[in-house]
């Protein structure tokens, strides 16, 4: 059943076997190269590793089953993951061009996959070095002891602390206060906050000169990059294991809750996250492994970023859910030792007449006797698994939880730069890939004169970037931003995943794939890899789109907002977007998956009227020399040959 | 039991002032955590540790209100406790009968606040004078934001980076074009040294020297 459309001019379009080995013996070529395979590994394995694997999958972990979560996770990594990535680390290596000219080689009219892989990858770099200059901002703050949001500020008339600060938390106000300066509403932008303006104009220069030259600065800048995060995961693993209460996070994240296999969503948030986890669609891994030689087995190398991912998750996981359950820990503590305090004040007992192990007896023994003074002095739930399910993700955990929990070990500003430089390293090395995404397709789309160097070219896209970034420093941008998060990379992405795999398979052809693989690493694709490029992996990718689409269409466009009249402040608000978010998110979602059909349709236009121009040339031509063959004829010039 | 002992002997002296009673608009209640602040070294409350409560807040009087000469007999003190809470009240040292009021105890305890926190080992916390509140500490305020300072640093490696990049990609392609000059000019020579070989023949190849294969190999 080897379903193939025809493509006729694909030999004409690519290099063939004999040219791409001649190439190789000669060195010759004007394209990069890596200097040795472990820069290429560790620019991959950036890539794919970013902020989502501490932030994201900790929190769907545990909020679908814990260890029960692994499951579906781990059949999807094999099934959707690893062939999606060998997938475009080899149509990279054999074709030897950046996602522009990858898919316009396979056929001229996906030249629009090419183009939604650059919009995708500049929206998400847009909002992505936002969160890197935030970053940033608490690193530059973490200088310094106490810890600006350990405490309170006081009011202007310094008889208590500030209002907004009291009703939340410090952590609360020092990011949506001091670091955001959010506005309640998405309608008001609030001027932009010029302590993030000058952390965003640092952010994008770092990015600027690690990427200057390309895959030569990048590839330098990734051995920090890279292996950072782990040594500082390390760290704070050997020290959270050392805190209170750090074992129970541990066995709250993977205590199996196996009900929840039965729910689709879990799959889907499963798919979805393997998905996003491996930056594909993007176009920046095509890029990476186009630098490669021909002959380097990308077989294994799918095979083994994908287990490093895997696993960097897992661990990262671990080591957030430590410290989350010290934080719990000491909450439950703190709540339970308040409620003693007040006991004790209201009866006149004893100090440790009460403890931690008869307070459920004694409580219940007062209550009996005395139940008007129990009601009069209000005691709060303490209940442990509440304070750990406090699940957070995204933002929200690393800013406010983390932050928190920082602020409770000991030596705090050094765990607080350690975190704030292991994210940071986090989001660069991503960025690397998505600039990338950007870069080689506009040099491909040949937008800037040839004489133009790299340095300027690279310098033109960051400034740009800079610019239009600038949204998300207004006081609103913190809305902003989940919005292009939401919609920008989501939809888009899937659509253009799932055709990259028809383009592959069906138009570029599985022979032609499979013999270019043997050529390139020695031997077929197995049973494994057929299956799962001709029929599982796309279907996996259908049915995740259609979930994805209809649950995103049937919900009601809310986003949650800090709005201190609220009155259930501190908890976010959810307010309804204005109407010309509409426009936005078309924008944002559509224009990306769009362009591949309206490409399609453009390039088939635009052929059949250069058919049509070439029929009436070529009449015109055999008319014109019909005519001076007879003129020549009859006037003893002789004609031109 | 040496519990209740010390409660009928508190119970006994406060008996002797009617004037001390818990909720007086005269005085204050104190709450004492001792095993809550300092853990195993906690002393016992006792007798003596209460003397030297009535000593400090005499002190305390005495350096607010500048010339009258509070004793320990000027504190007294009722309703003691297990939890280590108890009330106290004023008297004057002129007039026994007269007690100090509500606003000069307090301010006098704040005042000295800090002095007796310390004779008693223990916090504003752990030490609380019901009602009084302590005062807030404030977060230190820098002179330059040190956050500003670290940027600062940051920025200017990174913008010292990118100057020295671009300078020696620019000296870089010089090097290239100064070099390109001088492979041009060794072109030019061979291409006229053909053109000499070739004599008056415009447009006729010399073939010895030509690369290009006009005829087919055998």
């Amino acid at each position: 059943m080897k379903l193939s459309l025809s493509n006729p001019g694909l030999d004409d379009r690519i290099l063939s076997h004999q040219q791409l080995d001649k190439l190789e013996e000669d060195e010759a070529g004007d394209r990069p190269k890596w200097d040795n395979k472990a820069q290429y590994m560790l620019s991959c394995v950036g890539f794919c590793v970013g902020l989502g694997n501490v932030w994201r999958f900790p929190y769907l972990c545990q909020s679908h089953g814990g260890g029960a979560f692994m499951i579906p996770f781990l059949i999807l990594l094999v099934l959707e993951g690893i062939p999606l990535l060998h997938l475009e680390f080899a149509i990279g290596q054999r074709l030897r061009a950046g996602s522009m000219g990858v898919w316009s080689a396979i056929h001229p009219y996906l030249a629009g996959i090419g183009i939604a892989s650059m919009c995708i990858s500049l929206t998400v770099s847009l909002y992505y070095n936002t969160i890197i200059a935030w970053i940033m901002w608490y690193f530059f703050n973490s200088f310094q002891d106490p810890l600006p949001w350990s405490q309170c500020p006081m009011d202007a008339s310094l008889t208590g602390f500030v209002s907004e600060c009291e009703r939340s938390s410090p952590v609360d106000y020092f990011w949506y206060r001091k670091t955001l300066n959010t506005t309640p509403a998405i309608e008001e932008d609030g001027g932009l906050q010029w302590w993030i303006l000058l952390c965003h104009i640092c952010a994008w220069s770092v990015l600027y000169i690690c990427t200057i030259r390309g895959i030569e600065t990048t590839g330098k800048a990734v051995y920090v990059t890279s292996t950072l995060p782990y040594v500082v995961l390390t760290i704070f693993l050997i020290r959270g294991l050392t805190l209170k209460g750090s074992l129970s996070g541990i066995k709250f994240l993977f205590t199996p809750d196996l009900t929840e296999l039965a729910k689709p969503t879990t799959w889907l948030d499963a798919g979805a996250q393997v998905f996003y986890s491996f930056s594909l669609a993007f176009g920046g891994l095509i890029s990476f492994s186009s630098y490669n030689s021909v002959h380097n087995n990308c077989e294994q190398d799918a095979v083994i970023i994908s287990i490093i991912n895997g696993l960097t998750a897992v661990y990262a996981a671990t080591v957030i859910y430590t410290i989350i359950g010290f934080r719990a820990t000491e909450r439950f503590d703190n709540c339970l030792s308040g409620n003693i305090l007040a006991l004790l004040n209201a009866f006149d007992m004893a100090e440790g007449s009460i403890t931690d192990n008869n307070y459920n007896q004694v409580v219940q023994h007062l209550n009996e006797t005395h139940p008007e003074v129990i009601q009069g002095i209000d005691l709060k739930t303490c209940d442990l698994t509440t304070f750990l399910s406090e699940g957070v993700e995204g933002t929200g955990l690393a800013f406010i939880v983390f932050t928190e929990a920082i602020t409770k070990m000991p030596l705090s500003p050094l765990w607080s730069v350690l975190f704030f430089i292991m994210l940071f390293c986090l989001g660069l090395s991503s960025m690397f890939g998505n600039i990338e995404g950007v870069l080689v397709p506009v040099q491909d789309l040949k937008v800037f004169p040839k004489t133009l160097p790299k340095e300027a070219i690279t310098g033109v896209i960051c400034a740009l970037c800079c610019l239009v970034g600038l949204i998300f420093v207004l006081g609103s941008g913190n809305y902003w931003l989940s919005l292009f998060d939401t919609y920008g990379a989501s939809i888009a992405l899937l659509v253009v995943a799932f055709c990259e795999m028809i383009s592959v398979v069906y138009i570029y052809g599985i022979d032609r794939f499979n013999n270019d693989i043997k050529f390139m690493i020695g031997h077929r694709p197995n049973f494994f890899w057929q299956a799962s490029w001709r029929v599982i992996s796309p279907l996996i990718m259908f049915f995740i789109l259609v979930f994805y689409l209809v649950t995103k269409v049937s919900e009601k466009l809310l986003y949650k907002a800090w709005d201190p009249e609220s009155e259930k402040f501190p908890t976010l608000e959810e307010k309804l977007y204005p109407d010309w978010i509409y426009v936005i998110i078309f924008i944002l979602a559509g224009i990306p998956s769009l362009a591949i059909p309206f490409l399609a349709i453009w390039k088939c236009l635009q052929k059949k009227r250069r058919n049509k121009t070439n029929l009436e040339k070529q009449t015109l031509s055999a008319f014109v020399r019909c005519w001076t063959n007879s003129f020549h004829q009859n006037s003893f010039i002789a004609p031109k040959s | 039991m040496l519990d209740k002992i010390l409660f009928l002997l508190c119970l006994a002296s406060a008996l002797a002032d009617e004037r001390c009673m818990p909720d007086t608009p005269h005085g204050f209640q104190v709450r004492l955590s001792i095993k809550t602040a300092l853990g195993d070294e906690a002393y016992v409350w006792n007798e003596n540790e209460m003397f030297l409560f009535r000593a400090s807040l005499a002190f305390a009087m005495r350096n607010h209100m500048n010339g009258q000469q509070f004793e320990v007999s000027n504190i007294i003190v009722c309703n003691e406790t297990m939890r280590v809470s108890f009330w106290f009240i004023v008297t004057s040292p002129l007039d026994t009968s007269q007690l100090i009021d509500q606003e000069n105890v307090e301010a006098a305890i704040r005042q000295s606040r800090n002095r007796i926190n310390s004779a008693f080992l223990l916090t504003d916390k752990t030490l609380e004078f019901v009602d009084i509140l302590p005062t807030l500490a404030t977060l230190y305020t820098h002179p330059t934001p040190p956050w500003l300072i670290v940027f600062g640093v940051v920025m200017g490696a990174v913008s010292a980076g990118i100057i020295i990049m671009l300078v020696s990609s620019v000296v870089q392609k010089k090097r290239k074009t100064n070099r390109k000059p001088q492979d041009e000019d060794d072109d030019e020579e061979t291409r006229v040294k053909t053109v000499e070989n070739g004599d008056a023949h415009d447009g006729i190849h010399n073939m010895s020297f030509s690369e290009d294969e006009r005829f087919t190999k055998m």
